[in-house]
């Protein structure tokens, strides 16, 4: 490639194989040699819990296939036709021909219904897979400097993969997709000032209209699609950029990245992962029934089964508005509905803020300034760890409320004591988790200190000559005790102080010393990896040790070699009797 | 992390303890050294991709083998066709997916690579040609120089948002006073929503719930027929439910005293929290539920709300019997029906 053709002269390079011509070729109109002679050995590290983020990326490419599959014949039109299809119960019945052309789909294309149920299939999938891969890029640190932007890219992206759920749940109009809709309506409707104008322009007059399913069409089809892409995209050429993250470990720096080549190793894996990805996809789609909307029948605004459940994503929306208690301000003539505004704007607009904002928050108060290449175990990170515990517990919270009528069902109880129940118990219990949570990974970077300075419990247990036990403690492996101390020393921020506090403005010097009383609750009860000093002295405390156990030597049982003080290599273990 | 020196200046911060023992040393697989087992490793990513050929194969049989239609409960309920595609795409991708980790795994060099990082940030003599370049750009422009070409370059684009509000607007009608009225009107007859029997109190037990519809849904021969959305849009507010309770139960405030035909009181079905339709009826207790989160109404009670997120009493229509002995509407509800919005107190009467 090396070889410049472009003249009158024909290129002189020796016949090349045939990949090497195609090369050739692109490579004289496209210049890729240089774009690609990099990136096709780049490194990507390994990690189960890097794939995934792979998985919804899968799953979006399946969403596409099978969507496009579906657009050939699903029909977004809200006119009224009469059923006449393979489906029996249903002949005869006045319904839309977005319904219509869905039971076509179903019925009368082969291989449509797998299709729809793949789709639907996938769509659960990718949002489940986004949500999964979030809590893994929060609680191994890895939306911290320089990935702040990709951190936020992401949340964008979860929010457009609900909204374009959304969206294709109410395209096949049956009765549960109409009333979704009727409930993003009253949604609607309760925006201060605008609410009813709002709903007027979004169906194209009153509720239902005959506009909604095609304008929801183009959104599914062209908009959000076409804004997912070019997020992905750009998520991608960022995680490309930053090369990706990687556990600590010997040899694996901040300065550098471990791992397997694209060429061959990652294409094979992340390739292969696709269609294992597909697979199951498909025989989701076979052997899982999901959305059979021909047993709903098509949408009534006068009717509604009993025990209706949107997808499962929205369930923390449903929850919410469920046990929101019923405030309403009549006030000046006006109507202000909190119970339907508070949970239905503005806590989503709020939580979606708060997770945008957070590398950001988190980065004010911890002061913490570098790039980081390196991800934290989650024990390492209490207060961020116990957070996200305490978020998780919250969200289980409400989408259980969300189902609340199923579980008074199910188990046999007050459906109105539950809510009470939940009224209370997502201002109490999430609270809890946290500090259980800070706790136990408080306890953990414990247990590891006192694995790197006295080692880990061999279950085996010394007699000496008095009569006592002791259990012996073997060292770590060079590779594992590194590993363990491979994280940063955490640094309470003090505050200004003296000089640097003078000539500061009284709001500035607030701010600080809030910024100083957030860093302390963040970090104080950390526990810090040991010090040389400490190792120096856990040494010598073992040195005293082995000669305690020395008189015991050789008087071993069996197991007893292994002490991790001397070599085995030699020994012949298990004839030593 | 040795290498790691963010710390550097704060003589407190103790050094690193441990030092970076490097890379651990590579092993070779078994792969790599017996050429048997590479020999049957390439064995069996041949026949994972051999096997997807035949599982894609076996689609296209199923495609063309097994009839669709009306009988999606063949084989455990999902229909024998679907069950086929599925299970055979779903193979063939699955053999070609396990085949190409299996070939990953086993076949292709395990080596390691290091890779060096680079700060995210351009060094800094980049950083300071944009810079420059950009300053020469703005003064090139003469911007800086010329505030009244950047101002009003500002007011038109601002004002160009003008255009793309305004093109919006007919997105829809404006609300005018839709919302305040149904097609409730005097004498309209209350018919049953199957199949539009008018109904008479003697129809009805005590205890019973009938779902019910203005009788203009069901048009008579002659008149003029409510086309398909349009009956949509209008039966989201005036679908409504009849009640039978014990007259002695029911507690009228002064204004609907005689709102009632017997004990059979009617009700608007459209939730007052978001607007699903409501129709769980505890006959014992007069309560009416919400499916959809669970506010509950006391029927005997004027429709008020005795539990969850609803803020309103449900609208009540007033009946009486015509002519015929036959339920029909007094008037139109006296108040809007369904979820709250803003300007909604403008017709909030009683
Ligand atoms: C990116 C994420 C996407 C998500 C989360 C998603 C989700 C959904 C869901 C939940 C449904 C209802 C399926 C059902 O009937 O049970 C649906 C329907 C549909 N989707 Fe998507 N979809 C996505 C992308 C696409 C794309 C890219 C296309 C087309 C190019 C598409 C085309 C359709 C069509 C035509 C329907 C209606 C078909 C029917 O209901 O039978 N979707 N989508
Ligand atoms: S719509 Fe009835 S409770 Fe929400």
């Amino acid at each position: 490639m090396s070889a410049v053709s472009n003249g009158t002269t024909p290129a002189a390079t020796p016949k090349p194989n045939p990949a090497g011509a195609v090369a050739n070729w692109a490579d004289e109109r496209l210049g890729i040699a240089t774009a690609t002679k990099k990136q096709l050995r780049k490194v990507f590290p390994d990690h189960w819990s890097f794939m995934l983020g792979e998985i919804a990326l899968w799953s979006f490419v399946i969403l596409l296939l099978t969507g496009v599959f579906l657009s050939l014949w699903f029909k977004p039109s809200m006119g009224e036709v009469v059923y006449n299809g393979s489906y029996d119960q249903l002949r005869g019945i006045h319904m839309s021909e977005a319904y219509e052309s869905t039971l076509h789909i179903s019925f009368d294309v082969r291989a449509g219904l797998l299709m729809r149920q793949m789709h639907h299939w996938a769509a659960m999938l990718f949002i489940a897979a986004m949500l999964v891969h979030m809590m893994r890029v929060f609680l191994t640190g890895a939306f911290r400097k320089p990935r702040e932007l990709n951190w936020i890219i992401g949340g964008v992206l979860l929010l457009l993969g609900i909204l374009e759920g959304f969206a294709g749940y109410s395209l096949p109009d049956d009765l549960l997709s109409g009333t979704g809709l009727r409930i993003a309506d009253g949604l609607v409707k309760a925006t201060p000032v605008l609410g009813s104008y709002m709903s007027f322009f979004m169906f194209g007059g009153e509720f239902p209209g005959d506009v909604i399913i095609p304008r929801l069409y183009t959104a599914h089809i062209l908009l959000i699609p076409g804004l997912l892409l070019a997020l992905i995209a750009a998520h991608m050429l960022l995680l490309v950029y930053h090369k990706h993250t990687q556990w600590p470990g010997p040899g694996r720096t901040e300065q550098n990245v471990v791992g397997y080549p694209m060429m061959p190793v990652y294409a094979a894996k992340a390739g292969g992962f696709f269609f294992i990805v597909f697979g199951v996809v498909a025989l989701m789609g076979g052997l899982m029934t999901i959305n059979p909307v021909w047993r709903y029948g098509p949408y009534n605004p006068a009717e509604v089964t009993a025990g209706s459940q949107p997808d499962w994503y929205m369930g923390i929306a449903e929850g919410l508005l469920r046990i929101m208690p019923g405030w309403e301000t009549h006030i000046f003539g006006v109507t202000l509905s909190w119970n339907v505004f508070l949970p239905g704007q503005i806590a989503p607009i709020a939580l979606l803020m708060l997770v945008l904002a957070y590398p950001f928050i988190e980065q004010w108060i911890t002061g913490d300034k570098r790039e980081h290449h390196l991800l934290q175990r989650p024990r390492n990170a209490p207060t961020r760890t116990a957070f996200l515990a305490a978020m998780i517990t919250l969200y289980g919270l409400l989408w259980a409320a969300g189902g609340n009528d199923i579980l008074a069902t199910v188990f046999h109880l007050d459906l109105n004591t539950i809510t009470y129940f939940m009224r209370g118990a997502i201002f109490v219990i999430p609270p809890l988790v946290f500090i259980l949570a800070k706790r136990w990974c408080i306890s953990l970077q414990r247990h590891d200190n006192e694995m790197l300075l006295h080692g880990y419990e061999s279950g085996i247990i010394m007699r000496d000559a008095q009569g006592g036990y002791t259990e012996k403690h073997l060292p770590l492996s060079e590779d594992r005790a590194y590993t363990l101390t491979a994280r940063a020393r955490d640094e309470v921020y003090a505050g200004m102080s003296g000089e640097d506090a003078n000539g500061v403005s009284a709001p500035k010097a607030r701010m600080d010393q809030l910024r100083a009383k957030a860093s302390k609750a963040w970090f104080a009860t950390n526990v810090q990896k040991p010090t040389a000093e400490e190792f120096e002295e856990a040494h010598h405390h073992a040195e005293l040790e082995h000669a305690h156990d020395a008189p015991l030597e050789g008087h071993a049982a069996d197991g007893h070699q292994f002490d991790g003080r001397h070599d085995v290599a030699g020994d012949d273990l298990t004839h030593k009797h | 992390m040795s290498t790691d020196n963010h710390d550097e200046g704060h003589e407190l911060v103790p050094a690193e303890p441990l030092a970076d023992p490097g890379l651990p040393e590579h092993l070779p697989r078994p792969t790599d050294v017996d050429e048997g087992a590479a020999k049957r490793a390439e064995r069996q990513v041949a026949t994972l991709f051999g096997l997807s050929s035949v599982f894609a194969l076996l689609f296209c049989v199923s495609y063309f083998v097994f009839d669709i239609g009306d009988d999606p409960d063949t084989v455990g309920g999902l229909g024998a066709s679907n069950v086929f595609l599925g299970s055979c795409l779903g193979l063939a991708l699955l053999c070609i997916g396990i085949g190409a980790i299996q070939w990953s795994r086993k076949l292709m060099s395990d080596h390691e690579i290091v890779e060096f990082r680079h700060p995210a940030a351009s060094p800094q003599e980049d950083r300071d040609e944009a810079l420059a370049a950009l300053d020469a750009g703005i003064t090139d422009s003469g911007i800086g120089r010329r505030p009244l070409v950047r101002n009003s370059l500002l007011g038109a684009m601002a004002v160009l948002g003008l255009p793309a509000i305004v093109a919006l607007r007919d997105l829809g009608p404006l609300p005018g006073k839709k919302l305040e009225h149904t097609v409730w009107k005097k004498g309209m007859k209350v018919v049953q929503d199957v199949d539009g029997t008018p109904i008479k109190p003697d129809m009805m037990e005590i205890g019973q719930l009938v779902n019910a519809e203005p009788a203009v849904f069901f048009p008579q021969d002659g008149e003029p027929e409510l086309s398909g959305h349009k009956i949509l849009a209008e039966k989201a507010k005036a679908a409504v439910i009849l009640v039978r309770m014990h007259p002695d139960d029911i507690k009228p405030t002064e204004l609907r005293k005689n709102w009632g035909v017997d004990g059979i009181l009617c009700f608007s079905k459209i939730c007052t929290h978001v607007g699903c339709p409501i129709s769980l009826w505890e006959q014992q207790t007069h309560h009416l539920l919400c499916p959809c989160h669970q506010s509950t109404f006391d029927l005997a009670d004027n429709g008020r709300v005795i539990f969850g997120p609803a803020a309103r009493h449900l609208p009540q229509l007033p009946l009486e019997l015509d002519a015929d002995g036959y339920l029909v509407a007094q008037s139109d509800f006296t108040e809007p029906v369904g979820p709250s919005y803003w300007e909604r107190d403008r017709t909030d009467l009683k």
